[in-house]
């Protein structure tokens, strides 16, 4: 007792010490996202913590230590780099390429009118097609997309939300025109339309006919693609528009709880669909914040679906989750370093159980990354599978003072949110009211201020410049002709497919939409039709309205 | 009583991130400045009308998707054919030295890069409309 | 519209020789708290009057930052769909420190926008929380917009609202709560003692429902006031609180730019504070002071 009291003397006389010290003025006494730390952990700090029943094996509920019993040592977690540019041709190269070089998952990254329902041929396409990442209007960009990959045995990751359900059964269908059953393909569409509305924006509809769209898909998905995982609940872009961690773990959580809400609204059994709900997280660069992040999500994830959404089966249960390091980290200057950011960035999501993970390359805050950039990157986490040694022991740093305190404090922090969410009446409400928008527009002044006053120090922009720096690493640069021969390959099809065949698909979209049939069967329909990724946006969006942001700073 | 600069902040294209416009609004507005935001997906035509009904004495705009090339050109195009020229446009978003280099030739005002503090915009804006 | 707002000297003479040209549009008010959804109203009430072939004018009006003096005025994010119909002018305005719900120079703005030929103006109020009445002074017709969620205030904090409503709008009436609140609306106007009752509506502005009984609301609010020789009363009443308004503020500048005025003001407050003056024998002494030197600064 005396010794553990300890701490608190410590704890005064080190603040005493910095006081006196030459810096005061840069924070060191809280977390990037402003959970207040202290400078020494000592037992007292986790009296409270029990085990078995906050922590338990791994494998075991409440799942903090991990997901499965063996973890990396049983399976290492999946390399997925998210990429695309360009045409699907230019993709199609690169992901052989990085096949060949190890990768063990794909992840499609698409084009701004593709993640907005938008043909390449659309006038608001102008200037974008092609950009950031693969531009798909159609059945046969995708065919082209994934030609000579085989589909049976890659996992394949697609972040596309507004108009998942299309875009989803554009990769349906090129599996099935190649003879491959949907039942043993395997990957992820993000479709989590919650976090565009607060963050990423690449929304179509309102949410309440998107809401319907997701729950017709986890159906479609449990009858037809049962190894598919039907929504990523991401919490990256949630992170990336400028939220504290706690934030991301608090919003990206309540979104996982509406779609379970809604899946068992919908009439559906939870433990039919909750196996297939997948997390998405950020890693940023508060090295302990951002493992003590994830350890307190699946604890969190766990014990709700169990106790409040009664789900039986343990698969329902698992926090499985995808990780992508912190694209706002990295800066523009002296771009070599986001090299280290973001291999320390890989390796707090190693460390904190990660089933996936892409990393970052050192170029992005200028373009689309260069063939060797990206190749680097995944040399990174190869580099920490197999020359660090971290992924030999399971959950390496439980029973740390510091790492359980952290835990149970961010915990906590989002219980808090939850509360607040739930007296706003829930989720969707929330976001009409634009409550988690404006503590996110919030957080991110919050942290640009603390940034320009110099109190958070970010190496080569604030503090240790170059000066007349100039960037010497290559960019890559996208042919200009892609929006010209997506415009021909467009106009191509459109004379070339059964125009009425595609006509009467999009009628029965329609009829769907306006009915409680379920959306994804003519959709596909439509997609096999050769219809257009606009075409069949459209036809929902002549039914179910398109969104519209409340203003919020 | 002393005038007021008006700013028009826009996103054009279909690039949603708005954090830095976000942030870029809110330390215009804590400078002093009074700053119109038009929200999500613009084109070039929804900015230019908005700048003139609104009479702003500049545009800025924030562009992420690598779309820089065509959207600067284009509303710069539209404001000389309204005979709006006065207005500055300027932005910024990740734009490499060498389309810099043509867009400032063509008459755009500053563009700020990734990092850029906020207090360095309102200081080139309040330059501008006092050398101006 | 730039130059009135910054309240340059030849602004008042431009109002002077564009006034014979505004008594044409009519003035629609929106007033309400907020989240109550009133710029997707006005989205879709202008739409409406351009279905009806009429052009409109649209105001809107956010707060300005007490402690920096800017503002963000975000408003048009929710009329992007207006943004490139020639028919319909929008201008944000900051309040530039007034209270009330409107900007100092909204009156004059509109007037312009009444020059220049617009059939209808729409108003619509900051919706920061506070009284906002200001609005039914410039408009013609007021619209007092409320949610469900509302409902359990309006009694106390919206006594003031109840006055000036010449319509009132239960909007996102979908949800729960939305016909206690139309009752209880009803139930407050009923006491209210006058020859018409203002009517409430029931609107889903997202969804464009009730739109078009609010657009008729607002006709028969016209008729009523033309045919009742209510307009009369109110543009009698307006043009006079516009002439009160233009006299004080050229005392008021007046009275500030006489430099005798603020060098004194200097010295009674350095009195007052030596516990040798008061303010209110102070203020006495400046107005004396003034009108001794009138006509001599300016």
């Amino acid at each position: 007792m005396e010794k553990q009291q300890g701490g608190k003397q410590v704890n005064k006389k080190l603040n005493k010490k910095e006081a006196n010290a030459q810096s005061p003025k840069r924070i060191i006494n809280e977390t990037i996202s402003g959970i207040p730390i202290k400078a020494i952990y000592v037992p007292t700090d986790i009296k409270t913590l029990n085990y078995n029943r906050d922590l338990g094996f791994p494998g075991e509920y409440p799942f903090t230590r991990g997901i499965r019993e063996t973890m990396y040592r049983g399976r290492p977690w999946t390399m997925r780099q998210f990429s695309g540019f360009g045409t699907s041709k230019d993709t199609n190269k690169r992901y052989k390429f990085l096949l060949a070089h190890g990768e063990t998952g794909l992840s499609v990254a698409f084009d701004f009118p593709t993640l907005y329902g938008r043909d390449s041929d659309d006038s608001i396409s102008t200037g974008e097609v092609g950009k950031c990442g693969v531009a798909i209007s159609s059945l046969e960009d995708m065919e082209t997309l994934f030609d000579g990959i085989p589909l049976d045995k890659v996992s394949t990751s697609m972040t596309i939300n507004g108009p998942a359900s299309v875009v989803w059964a554009f990769y349906i269908a090129a599996a099935e025109n190649r003879g491959i059953k949907s039942n043993i393909l395997r990957g992820t569409i993000q479709n989590d339309i919650l976090k565009e509305y607060i963050a990423q924006k690449s929304w179509i509809f309102p949410p309440e006919p998107s809401m319907r769209i997701i729950t017709d898909i986890m159906e479609f998905g449990a009858k037809h693609v049962p190894q598919w995982n039907t929504i990523s609940i991401s919490g990256y872009h949630i992170r990336e528009a400028g939220s504290t961690a706690v934030q991301e773990l608090a919003f990206t959580l309540a979104d996982g709880f509406t779609y379970v809400e809604a899946g068992i609204k919908a009439g559906l059994d939870v433990d039919i669909f909750a196996p297939r709900l997948s997390y998405f997280f950020n890693s940023h660069l508060d090295f302990f914040e951002e493992i003590a992040k994830y350890r307190a999500a699946r604890r969190i994830w766990a014990r709700e679906m169990k106790n409040k959404y009664k789900a039986k089966k343990q698969e329902s249960l698992l926090l499985r989750f995808h990780t992508q390091t912190a694209g706002c980290t990295l800066t523009a200057q002296q771009p070599e370093n986001n090299i280290v950011r973001t291999a320390f960035q890989g390796l707090a999501a190693v460390l904190g159980g990660t089933q996936s993970l892409h990393t970052n390359s050192m170029d992005e805050t200028w373009a689309l990354p260069t063939e060797k950039a990206v190749l680097i990157a995944l040399r990174t986490q190869q580099l920490i599978a197999n020359e660090t040694g971290v992924a030999n022991v399971i959950d390496p740093l439980a029973g740390s003072y510091f790492i359980e305190s952290l835990t149970n404090e961010i915990e906590k922090e989002a219980y808090k949110y939850f509360d607040k969410i739930n007296k706003l009446g829930g989720m969707v409400k929330a976001i009409e009211n634009g409550f988690p928008q404006r503590e996110i527009a919030d957080a991110a002044y919050r942290y640009q201020k603390a940034v320009e006053e110099k109190r958070r120090i970010v190496v080569g922009v604030n503090d240790f410049v170059l000066d007349e720096e100039k960037i010497e690493i290559p960019i890559l640069k996208i042919n200009k002709g892609v929006e010209q021969e997506q415009h021909k390959r467009l106009s191509d099809l459109r004379k070339k497919r059964n125009n009425n065949k595609v006509q009467k698909s999009l009628k029965a979209v329609k009829h769907a939409a306006q009915t409680k049939e379920n959306i994804m069967y003519p959709i596909l329909d439509a997609a096999k039709a050769y219809a257009t990724l606009g075409e069949v946006c459209n036809a929902m969006k002549e039914v179910f309205g398109v969104y519209k942001e409340p203003p919020m700073f | 009583m002393n005038k007021k600069l008006r700013i028009l902040v826009a996103k054009p294209g279909l690039d949603g991130h708005d954090r830095g416009a976000k942030v870029v609004a809110r330390a215009l507005r804590d400078a002093g400045f009074e700053v119109i935001y038009t929200g999500l997906h613009q084109t070039p035509e929804m900015i230019v009308t908005a700048a003139i009904q609104e009479d702003v004495d500049a545009i800025g705009l924030s562009i992420l998707s690598g779309a820089h090339m065509t959207l600067f050109p284009n509303v710069l195009k539209l404001l000389k054919k309204q005979k709006a020229t006065d207005i500055l446009l300027f932005g910024g978003g990740i734009i490499p030295d060498e389309d810099k280099k043509v867009l400032y030739k063509s008459g755009i005002g500053k563009l700020f890069g990734p990092g850029t503090p906020t207090s360095e915009i309102v200081e080139y804006l309040k330059k501008y409309f006092k050398t101006e | 519209m730039t130059i009135i707002e910054n309240n340059k000297d030849h602004a008042n003479q431009i109002l002077h020789r564009i006034y014979h040209r505004t008594s044409h549009a009519w003035r629609i008010g929106i007033t309400g708290p907020p989240g109550a959804g009133k710029s997707t109203l006005v989205e879709r009430l202008a739409i409406d009057f351009v279905k009806h072939n009429k052009t409109v004018g649209i105001v809107c009006i956010d707060p300005t930052s007490p402690f920096s003096g800017g503002a963000i005025l975000g408003d048009r994010v929710r009329m992007s769909s207006l943004f490139l119909d020639p028919k319909i002018f929008i201008r944000s305005m900051a309040t530039r420190g007034s209270l009330g719900g409107v900007a100092r120079a909204t009156n004059e703005v509109c007037d312009l926008l009444d020059a220049f030929h617009k059939d209808i103006i729409i108003i619509e109020t900051i919706g920061v929380g506070q009284v906002e009445l200001d609005v039914a002074g410039i408009a013609n017709t007021t619209i007092v917009v409320l949610v469900p969620e509302a409902g359990d205030s309006i009694q106390t904090m919206k006594a003031g609202l109840m006055e000036i409503g010449d319509i009132f709008v239960v909007n996102k009436s979908d949800r729960e709560g939305a016909d206690r609140l139309t009752m209880e609306i009803e139930s407050v106007l009923e006491m209210k003692n006058s020859q018409r009752t203002p009517p409430v509506l029931k609107t889903v502005a997202t969804e464009g429902k009730g739109i078009t009984d609010l657009y008729n609301c607002i006709m028969e609010h016209q008729k009523y006031l033309v045919s009742s020789g209510d307009f009369t009363k109110q543009k009698r009443e307006k043009i006079t609180s516009e002439i009160v308004e233009l006299i004080d503020s050229k005392i008021k500048s007046n009275l500030w730019q006489n430099k005798k005025i603020n060098s004194n003001l200097t010295l009674l407050v350095e009195k007052v504070i030596k516990g040798q003056q008061t303010p209110y024998h102070a203020s006495e002494k400046l107005i004396k002071i003034w009108k001794n030197s009138r006509g001599v600064s300016r």
